[in-house]
């Protein structure tokens, strides 16, 4: 899934922040504290070479890339001053810095986490803000399967009281434009149902075409529900703008390489045929035993940047 | 009548016309109507046996209706009344139907006119009523129809209301007590309805009014029991008809080939009336046939074709031929049509392409086609290695019974559906296509997706070879698919056989703002790429 991909980046990357300024704070912390050490304390040697040990160490995390390893050896660490300093006081103190430190890490990294999640949800909010620049009166809007972002978006243009129509295209084989048609129309948006084959007998009639979509690639192609490669090109030949509505952690730094086949899935095939129904035709098979009967179901089809007119996202 | 016209949505001819209803000789069908009629003297039962003989048809209702209104005046306040605001949401044909309409009254009456001199009742105001109440006893039966989506136009409304007058006026004149509460109690039940089929009607999707709504759905039971009531139409003509309407029947040159058999046997039955010419008469004949199968479905373009060429040949048939001679002459026409024009010509299509499979070709191909098909099969049993793709789409799934035949012979097939056309051109190498016409633009004119699979083929560089027989060309031009189409059901949309959790559309008639669109042909067009261009096979 890559928009999970996306989202474990940005935790990690959350994480690896927050430690950055974490240590940063933590060496300049530690620099006093080595100093009020040494001027405090000077009959234990250890703890200046210590200090200056865990001083060093520090900074080397700092010009070091912060990784996860970064983070787990401060444990190592604060274990080796717990060991090595005998005085209880104020190595106890120093651990207790550092198990403080990783505690507050962690808070402060839950807290980014929770902020995340919230630009998540309401990612819609601010992406259906921009509705009305794109829908103006009398459109008529074409669609493919359900997607949240495309209601939202159509909803917000309803309140503003824009007119459209929408042609939802069912979107076999999960038929989810008959959810998104009857969610339209309860907002009391004209909705026609069409099939998908009937979309390139519609499209020159449409005056926009507005998707949601799965995810999307560094290149700005499009991983989107099936059936939407034949929407976008049916739409370039017939010069009708093709716009993809996305929250900001769809966006994938990776590059689709052959992405039809890497980056999608294939579902089973009982949503095309019943296997009751065709029970018969499964048992014939070629003399080297590869069945004569294949299904194919993909989920997912790969849209090319150059198919689509417009990306809208938030922020 | 039961005949023809008996297929139509409802249909109501203006008053007007009804004043020419002139009781002549009877006609059979309608005499066992009334006789069934007569036979129950009181009204609701009367009006019941009018219900069950007619259900859900309305205008030719009409017929009987009057002869029954004829021989029970009780009947007359009744119905009169129910009608007037049962007429408020009828669909007014093309002007077509309605003088079919005229026709079905004029026999009615006949047969009216025959029943009340069997039954020795006539009412004195059995002429003056007739118009009134012929007119008002259609609303009746559409008042006890069952549901059947039409589709009113104000054209329509216009008219009902300048009819209500007249009805609302002799409602005064008629008083009866009891009928009069039965009245109420059954507008109440025909405003219902009303406001029913009126919501319905508004489902229509803007765009394709110009087209014929799809309202056929709900005449097949009815027309089966109507099979052994069919004077008009021969028998072999009224089952292809019914075989369209159900769906058992279709593809270009199956449709095609069955509508010529059906000829074949009515003219073989055939014989002239007298002081009749055969050959105007016969043409008149075959047209209320072709009428009576537009009623079931709108024609194809390759049925046009064959239609045009037996007329011409009816019309060219020597006068001195004996009757016996012209039919044995039409009949070798239509076989030789069928020889020629359909297998012959498929045979030479094959042999052509087979010439196109290679080994290792991997073949796609949408829905199902017979020229195709054909192709397949017989590449298969020349030995050539390939695969195929068939790709099939909502609502018809007709790729399922080719993919069917295909495996039962023994070539490898892969299924998909139209979505994934993209996923899949990349392992093909070449795409096979039926039509159902060429236009003369060279557009492509084809079952509904063709055109979407023509695109994604050639997004991918790959040939397309669109295969086709040349009587199937028309000299028509189509830009787009709106121009002319032809609506299928649209239930079909919101029901998907075998998943029935996916109940969200069950209501749509009930939503003002949704509509479903259920389109049968689409036209593909500009295929003619530069180095791409996609190869027609003809003959």
């Amino acid at each position: 899934e890559l928009a999970v991909g996306n989202t474990v980046r940005r935790v990690l990357h959350i994480i690896k922040e927050e430690d950055i300024s974490f240590t940063a704070v933590g060496i300049e912390g530690l620099s006093v504290t080595a100093v009020s050490d040494d001027e405090c304390d000077s009959g234990n040697d250890d703890r200046p070479t210590l200090s200056a040990a865990v001083l060093a160490s520090h900074a080397r995390n700092a010009l070091r890339a912060p990784s996860l390893q970064t983070l787990l050896d401060d444990i190592p660490v604060s274990t080796a001053l717990s060991h090595s300093s005998s005085s209880a006081g104020d190595s106890d103190g120093k651990t207790g810095d550092k198990s403080l430190k990783t505690r507050k890490l962690k808070h402060d990294v839950i807290a980014a986490i929770g902020d995340l999640i919230e630009e998540i949800d309401t990612c819609y909010d601010q992406i259906s803000e921009q509705a009305v620049e794109h829908i103006h009166q009398n459109e008529v809007i074409l669609t493919l399967g359900r997607s949240r972002t495309v209601k939202e978006f159509l909803y917000a243009a309803k309140e503003k009281k824009r007119s459209f129509r929408v042609f939802v295209a069912e979107g076999a084989p999960r038929y989810q434009g008959h959810a998104l048609a009857k969610e339209l129309v309860e907002k009391g948006i004209q909705t026609t149902v069409i099939t998908d084959s009937a979309v390139f007998a519609m499209i020159s009639r449409v005056n926009m075409v507005i998707v949601g979509v799965h995810a999307i690639m560094a290149n700005g192609g499009v991983i989107a529900p099936v059936g939407m490669n034949m929407v976008a090109l049916a739409a370039q030949r017939h010069a009708v703008p093709f716009v993809v509505v996305a929250g900001s952690h769809k966006l994938c730094p990776l590059y689709p390489h052959n992405p039809e086949v890497l980056l999608n899935e294939l579902k089973s095939p009982s949503d095309l045929l019943d296997f009751g129904e065709f029970s018969n035709c499964m048992n014939f098979s070629t003399q080297d035993g590869t069945p004569l009967l294949n299904v194919a179901n993909p989920t997912f089809d790969y849209v090319p940047p150059k198919l689509v007119s417009l990306f809208i996202t938030d922020t | 009548d039961l005949s023809p016209g008996s297929l139509s949505p409802v249909m109501i001819p203006p008053p007007r016309h009804v004043d020419h209803l002139s009781p002549d000789s009877p006609s059979p069908p309608a005499s066992d109507v009334l006789l069934l009629a007569s036979s129950a003297p009181q009204p609701s039962s009367m009006r019941f046996a009018a219900a069950s003989e007619f259900g859900e048809e309305d205008s030719r209702s009409l017929a009987p209706s009057a002869g029954e209104l004829e021989t029970n005046k009780g009947d007359l306040a009744e119905i009169r009344n129910e009608d007037a605001p049962a007429s408020i949401p009828q669909k007014q044909k093309p002007s077509k139907a309605e003088r079919r309409a005229i026709q079905e009254a004029q026999r009615a009456a006949k047969a009216a006119a025959k029943e009340a001199g069997l039954s020795g009742k006539s009412t004195g105001a059995a002429s003056g009523a007739n118009p009134a109440t012929s007119k008002q006893a259609k609303p009746a039966k559409i008042s006890q129809k069952k549901d059947v989506p039409h589709a009113p136009s104000t054209v329509a409304s216009e008219k009902k209301v300048t009819e209500r007058q007249p009805e609302r006026d002799r409602k005064k004149d008629v008083p009866h007590p009891r009928m009069q509460f039965d009245d109420v109690h059954r507008v109440e039940k025909a405003k219902k309805r009303a406001i029913v089929n009126q919501s319905e009607a508004r489902n229509r999707v803007e765009l394709f009014r110009h087209l014929p709504q799809y309202v056929h759905g709900t005449q097949l039971p009815d027309l089966e029991s109507k099979f052994f009531q069919l004077e008009p139409i021969h028998p072999s003509v009224y089952k292809v008809g019914l075989q369209y309407l159900s769906g058992e029947v279709s593809g270009g040159n199956g449709r095609c080939i069955a509508m010529l058999l059906a000829f074949r046997e009515a003219i073989k039955d055939y014989s002239t009336p007298p002081n009749k010419t055969l050959s105007r008469d016969l043409t008149a004949k075959v047209s209320s046939y072709v009428s009576f199968f537009i009623e079931c479905r709108p024609l194809s373009i390759s049925m046009g074709n064959a239609i045009r060429f037996l007329k011409n040949r009816i019309a060219k048939l020597p006068i001195t031929l004996s009757e016996s001679e012209a039919k044995a002459s039409l009949q070798s026409d239509i076989d030789r049509f069928i020889n020629e024009k359909i297998v012959v010509a498929d045979q030479v299509i094959v042999s052509h392409a087979i010439t196109k499979v290679r080994d290792d070709d991997v073949l796609l191909t949408y829905g199902s086609s017979s020229v195709v098909e054909m192709i397949l099969e017989h590449a298969h049993e020349l030995g050539r290695k390939f695969r195929v793709i068939v790709v099939d789409s909502r609502p018809k799934l007709e790729g399922q019974g080719l993919l069917r035949r295909l495996v039962a012979k023994g070539i490898n097939c892969t299924y998909t559906h139209i979505n994934a056309v993209s996923y899949i051109m990349h392992e093909v190498t070449r795409v096979f296509l039926g039509a159902s016409s060429i236009l003369s633009n060279g557009t492509v004119y084809s079952r509904v997706g063709t055109a979407s699979v023509a695109m994604v083929a050639h997004a991918f560089g790959i040939p397309v070879l669109v295969c086709c027989e040349a009587y199937k060309f028309h000299e028509r031009v189509q830009l787009d698919s709106i121009c002319a189409n032809e609506l299928g059901d649209p239930d079909v949309i919101s029901k998907i056989p075998g998943r029935a959790d996916l109940g969200d559309l069950k209501n749509w008639a009930d939503n003002e703002n949704l509509q479903l669109l259920n389109l049968t042909y689409v036209p593909e067009y500009h295929l003619w790429y530069s180095f791409l261009d996609p190869l027609i096979y003809f003959a």
